[in-house]
């Protein structure tokens, strides 16, 4: 717990002008850095430096900073979210960190997600593949109550770990092939369980896994990758999930 | 008499909403397509509104400065959200959460509006249990329910500590399947900086592209912001850190009154401050509360041993610990409203009984309920929420006790609306956080959730038909009127403007300046020296800003440093007006504390024979004084009492 100090990193950051422009790495180096402070402060400091010299601050995506909206995406040290277990980038803490080390940054690599500036990726195409089925066709008012459905503990449970997905793509950028399938697994999952989804299940496997595919993400080839990295933990039993309704709606065809 | 008509129906309170339905005008189908709504936010509110206007048949645009609508700091809330349903058959109704939410509020709320919400708050959980939202069940297969602070009801529903993340995700997808229909143009990564006007209406809006450093024109019939709060006016929040007050700036600078700035709370459960490298501040839900008990030392050596790193809190005997909340609030307890909460711990940190290295936190304790529920319980309940406090501080909350502090969180105060959830601009409307209207000085929590999802499902989709019925001849607007052009270069000169100053110093070294004016001057406790000591550093900051600020790269392209410059400059100015209300309100009331107004045992002291109204603030002119107008509240149904949690 005991707070130290970090007398010098050095970061090797990925720079990138704009989508289509050539990047390469640029090497800074922090200063007396607190192990309590979070990786993204680190990177506020250093951004902060940078402008003082008059240099450019390295682009980088980030929002809530308590690990819940998905929106910091950055590749550190070889993984997706950095060295910690069940963390967002945001949540990731400099005393996860040596003295004197050398902390390579890049953006999450996928055909699917370009690379927009430096390290922030355009993750448009999660978007699209929701457009395509990623909810339950209930408009506003006229629904019933609330209690009028019972549903049993073990499946709002299951729903819920499903459903706590934050669409960050570290799935996707962590997965050889670049699949999607962990991402859009959780939805479809997540909504199969509930008896207010089940209805048009089949319909939404059907459309969102053709969506995945046209946008050029890659298939499974089941090396549970995407797991190991997901900072909430979506198993890939949904993926067995997602076949399983998948193959369900297509022998219903 | 005042300009301000708040439009409450007249009648009994439990009919208004019900006999206003069946009054304002409705608009037709065929009419419908022809018309078109600007949505600016995609939090809960704003999500939920351009979803449901959608499946209405109105042409919607939504806006989001975030890469995702899904991404909105709605996103973030834990704890829960309320609702009069009375589930657990604990006498619970529509009349008792309106009353807890007036009186929550310190009694500084409409009751017009605080009944329509609470009104509603039961068809909330019905639309969101229909879209598969999977909020926490029994065994039995019903809604659970949990306590939450300032009431003594069950009536909270929950998805573990994800609420926010669940119900948004419900709007987001009622959203995806509108944009999916092509009922909705869906604009990421872009900021709305000016609301265009023609003949006195809000007509449309002026955007920049965050990608392209375009700035682009947006015409519609009606406008609704629903771009949240303005909490990081102090720099050091639980807000995002893209979260800002622009949209509701730039509204208060066409002419919308901004209404009772000076509400702001401060949340009693955040991880304390750790040192000078902080960009942002994490919160842990108020539903906490329910099974940790707070506590700090009883003997002030045993506060600096542990301000010293010299001793462990789990060596402090049983006898030694002071339970403050329960000693001083013993129907309440630990479950006392935030604002209450806040100012006792401020109130023993001060006192010098603060716990770690800063003398700046206090102790919430597990270990009792852990021994009386088992921790599987506990994790079950909380789990997640220890995982990130353990992740952040480094220490187990399942062995210590956890340290939090207060920090600025929410922000009752708004835009100004009336009844219909209008702005004083005709066509222009706020919903959720952005707008003032149903919380008063202090919000209860798991109310947030309900207000935003209340504006945007239930309120907004039957209030907005009263104006467009009278819209249904405007024809689409032109973006090439001279309205446009002229808030398009007033857009273009600013971002010049900031661009070409070249100075010296960051954005961040403004916006963290700031921040230390507000946090102590116009933060948790107020009088009248420091308010206006910080209005005149506030004015100094503002020219020492716009002559030195230092923005790097261009315009044309993804600068995060010019949006953070654009709102640090809205920020500098809504603080200004923030102090003057703050000044103006000679009374203590729910988040405001003026040390002034205090009763003889220290609790906040209100002035209902003056303070019983809602400032509206008046834009005037660039760096001239605001002005203040009045809405005088009126109380039929509830009668005034000092507010009382013992």
């Amino acid at each position: 717990m005991a707070e130290k100090i970090l007398k010098e990193i050095k970061v090797q950051a990925w720079k990138q002008k704009n989508a289509t422009s050539k990047g390469k790495f640029e090497t800074y180096t922090v200063k007396d850095i607190s192990t309590d402070t979070s990786f993204l402060e680190m990177l506020d400091i250093l951004n902060y430096q940078l402008i003082e010299e008059g240099k450019e601050p390295i682009a980088f995506d980030h929002d809530c900073r308590e690990g819940i909206c998905g929106t910091c995406s950055l590749y550190i040290n070889g993984r997706a979210h950095g060295p910690d277990d069940d963390i967002t980038t945001c949540q990731l803490h400099m005393r996860k960190f040596k003295e004197g080390e050398t902390i390579t940054i890049e953006p999450f690599r996928a055909k699917s997600f370009p690379v927009i500036k430096d390290l922030m990726v355009d993750r448009h195409a999660f978007e699209k593949i929701l457009y395509s089925g990623g909810f339950v066709s209930v408009n506003t008012g006229g629904v019933p109550d609330g209690n009028a459905i019972p549903i049993s503990y073990d499946d709002a449970e299951a729903a819920m770990d499903a459903a706590s997905c934050i669409g960050c793509g570290a799935c996707v950028a962590t997965c050889k092939n670049s699949s999607a399938m962990l991402f859009v697994s959780a939805k479809v999952s997540h909504l199969a369980r509930l008896p207010q989804g089940q209805v048009e299940a089949a319909r939404r496997a059907r459309a969102m896994v053709a969506k995945m595919d046209e946008l050029g993400f890659g298939n499974c080839s089941n090396t549970g990758a995407c797991e190991v990295e997901c900072p909430k933990g979506i198993s890939i039993a949904n993926i067995a999930k997602l076949n399983r309704e998948y193959l369900k709606a297509k022998i219903a065809e | 008499m005042t300009i301000l008509n708040s439009k409450i129906p007249d009648g009994p309170l439990v009919d208004k909403w019900t006999n206003h339905k069946a009054k304002i005008k409705v608009v037709s189908p065929a009419n419908k397509r022809k018309l078109e709504i600007i949505v600016v936010g995609t939090g809960l509110a704003g999500a939920s509104a351009a979803a449901s206007l959608a499946e209405l048949g109105y042409n919607v645009k939504a806006f989001c400065y975030q890469d995702s609508p899904r991404r909105a700091h709605s996103i973030s809330a834990q704890g829960g959200i309320n609702a009069s349903k009375n589930y657990q058959n604990d006498n619970d109704s529509v009349q008792r959460l309106f009353y807890d939410t007036i009186k929550g509020g310190d009694y500084r709320a409409r009751e017009g509006n605080t009944f329509r919400l609470a009104e509603v708050s039961g068809s909330i959980i019905d639309q969101c249990v229909a879209q598969g939202v999977p909020f926490a069940r029994e065994y039995g297969g019903n809604l659970a329910n949990r306590s939450f602070g300032g009431v003594l009801v069950s009536r909270t529903f929950y998805a573990r500590g994800q609420t926010g993340q669940q119900l948004l995700i419900g709007a987001y997808s009622a959203l995806n399947r509108q944009i999916g229909k092509g009922a909705i143009e869906m604009y990421e990564r872009h900021e709305m900086l000016d609301i265009v006007k023609i003949d006195g209406k809000a007509r449309g809006i002026i955007a920049r592209d965050m990608v392209s450093g375009e700035i682009k024109r947006y015409g519609a019939h009606a406008v609704v912001v629903a771009s949240g709060g303005y909490g990081n006016v102090f720099f050091l929040s639980t807000n995002a850190m893209g979260c800002n007050g622009g949209a509701a700036w730039q509204s208060y600078k066409r002419g919308a009154y901004m209404s009772n700035p000076c509400y702001v709370q401060i949340h009693p459960t955040c991880i304390p401050v750790h040192g000078d490298q902080q960009s942002k501040l994490t919160l842990m839900s108020e539903s906490l509360r329910n099974d940790g008990r707070i506590w700090v030392p009883k003997k002030k050596e045993d506060a600096e041993k542990l301000q010293k790193g010299e001793m462990h809190p789990n060596d402090i005997a049983e006898e030694d610990r002071d339970f403050y909340l329960e000693r001083r609030y013993p129907s309440y307890g630990n479950l006392v409203p935030r604002d209450v909460a806040s100012r006792a711990a401020k109130e023993r940190c001060d006192a010098g009984f603060g716990v770690n290295n800063t003398g700046l936190a206090v102790y919430l304790d597990f270990k009792y309920s852990i021994k009386r529920l088992g921790k599987d319980v506990i994790e079950a309940r909380y789990g997640n929420l220890f995982q990130m406090y353990e992740k952040i501080v480094d220490t187990n909350p399942y062995k210590e006790p956890m340290m939090i502090y207060p920090a600025i969180h929410y922000t009752m105060g708004g835009t100004w609306v009336d009844y219909n959830l209008m702005t004083s601009v005709p066509g222009l409307y706020s919903i959720g956080e952005a707008n003032f209207s149903d919380h008063g000085a202090n919000r209860l929590g798991a109310s947030a959730l309900m207000q935003g999802l209340a504006d945007g499902y239930f309120v907004l989709p039957y209030t907005i038909g009263d104006y467009l019925a009278d819209e249904i001849q405007t024809p689409k607007t032109d973006i090439n009127a001279p309205e446009f052009t002229e808030a398009h270069k007033s857009v273009s000169d600013r971002l010049d403007r900031l661009m070409s100053i070249k100075g010296s110093k960051p954005v961040d070294y403004f916006h963290k300046n700031l921040g230390k004016i507000m946090w102590d001057h116009v933060g948790m406790s107020r009088n009248e020296e420091g308010l206006k000591k910080a209005i005149k550093m506030i004015a100094e900051l503002k020219e020492e800003f716009w002559k030195d600020v230092l923005v790097p790269g261009e315009q044309g392209e993804i600068n995060q440093e010019l949006e953070k410059a654009g709102r640090v400059a809205d920020f500098i100015e809504l603080a200004d007006v923030m102090a003057r209300d703050a000044l103006n309100r000679n009374e203590s009331c729910g988040g405001h504390f003026r040390e002034e107004s205090v009763t003889d045992e220290g609790e906040a002291k209100r002035n209902d024979e003056t303070g019983t109204f809602v400032s509206a603030w008046e834009f005037k002119g660039e760096n001239k004084e605001p002005v203040m107008h009045k809405e005088e509240l009126v109380f039929e149904n509830v009668e005034l009492t000092q507010r009382s949690y013992k």
